[in-house]
């Protein structure tokens, strides 16, 4: 039992339509750690979450999670795991504690260890003084903490995290990831999907890098960031489509990637050589977003991490 | 079963924090009922007072109205990301709709009373004995369960709550084409087969007899046949749009 993956998965899978989201995806996760699976959008980090939580079942491949087998066993891993994906899974007309308190009621505690657990939990986020009011007057960290704390009302052993800290400013992800971080002294299992390697590297034990529904790189977070590269080099883009475009170039080399900055990190031996190749590559005479110099990508680099 | 009840007290707290589409849902017919009473009833000729004539028909505007909005909360609920919480806690799309359709049936019940109160202070003055009452409330709880449920089939299809509104207003016009306002035997010759065999029609009929202390004849056994109809399909294919929906 101490021994058995905590979640296991081979060869997983799946199609949307013509669309092949994952194309064989293989996990091995251990009781008691944290691990994080990185990747730009699209890449199947999602759909990745969605199967392992028994929410969508896979065209291929086989995965276990807490012992169980997502398809054939999935009412038993239900009864194990908890998911806080990327939208705010609580109700915003209901109160912080009576969104907990409902939580409790339907992992089939009594009403009284409900109210017990609710009170704990909001102790426990910080979230005492906000317990009696409508979860719309709460900020955005404040939601993600109520939603996460939703998720451990039952005491799950595997706690998937899709995206924990996508749109929260700095000092809410700062936040969030000291109680990220604390989940672990619980000795639970958490599995968290991110864009961020920063954020991988802040929280996870392993990181599996995900690109095209595969996975591309796996390892320590220190061993992943060697093998990809010492160096990173930052381009800031002046529109959208820009950075979509140059992100889906890039693929799998990008290592860092902020919408909100319309920033990508790639990684770089650090010569001015392959920087210079780099930079051809996303040749300005390919793309249209070049042709105005507002929008022409400006790079600097910087030591990594 | 506990999950259904512990999702029915969800649904009926965020529809107390929702007074507004609560509110709208027993003011419309409220307003309905006084233009049709005060404004249109004078040239309306149905034999009776025509407050007497009118209640049944508002009445069902109103348990109509008023449960077409489960659409709405269920759209609303299918766009968040609570329906995948709540199945990962293993808990599937019966006892959720379930939820959703008790807190109708009860939010409905006290709109209707609400209804029929000022009916009452406008002149309305059922015959009626207990026992009609009684089936009276019957009859509206199983067209009250069944448009709700039907609904909660919308709320699974629609994609915003903007065309699961799109249920509410079919529910508004659907009494219209029936004998709830004016005599069917008034209108065009060409509406006639419609308005005398859409469900709206024997539900009304049935109630009306019942509070006026007339004969009802099949008009009860019709009514429960529709609304026990629709409550059927409409929670067997609930079921399979929620499988669809969320697969």
């Amino acid at each position: 039992m101490a021994h058995r993956p905590a979640i296991e998965a081979s060869g997983l899978e799946k199609s949307y339509g013509a669309v092949k989201v994952l194309r064989g995806v293989d996990l091995s996760v251990a009781p008691g750690s944290v691990f994080a699976l990185l990747g730009p959008n699209g890449a199947g980090k999602t759909t990745t979450v969605r199967i392992l939580a028994t929410l969508t079942p896979p065209d291929a491949g086989r995965a276990r999670v807490a012992g169980f087998d997502v398809v054939a066993d999935r009412r038993r891993v239900r009864r194990a795991i908890s998911l806080t994906g990327q939208y705010a899974a609580v109700d915003e007309m209901q109160t912080g504690e009576e969104n907990l308190r409902m939580m409790g009621r339907l992992t089939r505690l009594g009403r009284v260890e409900s109210h017990g657990r609710a009170r704990e939990l909001l102790e426990r986020f910080d979230l005492t003084g906000a317990a009696r009011r409508t979860v719309g007057t709460y900020s955005g960290g404040m939601r993600r903490r109520l939603d996460l704390a939703a998720g451990l009302v039952g005491h799950p052993e595997v706690i998937f995290l899709d995206e924990p800290t996508t749109g929260l400013d700095p000092r809410s992800r700062q936040a969030m990831w000291e109680v990220v971080k604390g989940l672990v002294t619980d000795g639970v299992t958490v599995f968290l999907t991110t864009q961020y390697l920063e954020e991988a590297d802040q929280l996870a034990d392993r990181v599996a890098v995900v690109d095209g529904g595969r996975v591309v790189a796996e390892g320590a977070p220190a061993e992943l960031k060697e093998r990809v590269a010492g160096q990173r080099l930052d381009l800031v883009f002046g529109d959208v489509a820009a950075y979509g475009s140059v992100a889906r170039q890039l693929g799998v080399r990008l290592v860092w990637s902020d919408a909100d900055r319309l920033t990508l990190g790639v990684a770089t031996d650090g010569s001015a050589a392959h920087v210079r190749a780099l930079l051809d590559e996303i040749d300005p005479s390919a793309a249209p977003w070049t042709a105005s110099p507002c929008t022409a990508p400006r790079s600097t680099m910087s030591s990594w991490p | 079963m506990s999950d259904a009840i512990v999702l029915t007290g969800r649904t009926i707290r965020l529809s107390r924090r929702n007074l507004d589409a609560v509110l709208t849902a027993m003011l419309l017919p409220i307003l309905l009922m006084l233009v049709f009473v005060y404004f249109f009833g004078g040239a309306i000729h149905t034999g009776t007072e025509y407050v007497t004539y009118v209640v049944p028909g508002v009445m069902l505007l109103c348990a109509g109205f008023g449960s077409a909005n489960t659409a709405v909360t269920v759209t609303n609920d299918m766009a968040g990301g609570i329906i995948d919480r709540f199945r990962s806690l293993d808990i599937g799309g019966t006892p959720i709709l379930a939820g959703h359709v008790a807190a109708s049936v009860l939010r409905n019940t006290v709109a209707t009373a609400i209804v029929f109160g000022v009916a009452f202070l406008i002149g309305f003055r059922p015959a009626a004995g207990p026992l009609d009452w009684l089936a009276v409330a019957g009859i509206l709880l199983v067209f009250i369960l069944a448009i709700s449920w039907l609904s909660a089939c919308f709320g699974l299809i629609a994609r915003s709550p903007e065309a699961a509104g799109g249920f509410t207003f079919l529910m508004m016009f659907l009494p219209y084409p029936s004998s709830a306002f004016v005599p069917i035997d008034t209108m065009p010759g060409w509406l006639h087969g419609f308005a005398e065999h859409q469900p709206v029609t024997p539900v009304i009929e049935a109630l009306r007899g019942l509070l006026l202390d007339r004969p009802v004849g099949d008009s009860a056994w019709q009514a429960l046949v529709w609304c026990g109809g629709i409550l059927a399909v409409a929670a067997g294919l609930s079921g399979v749009l929620f499988r669809r929906r969320t697969g």
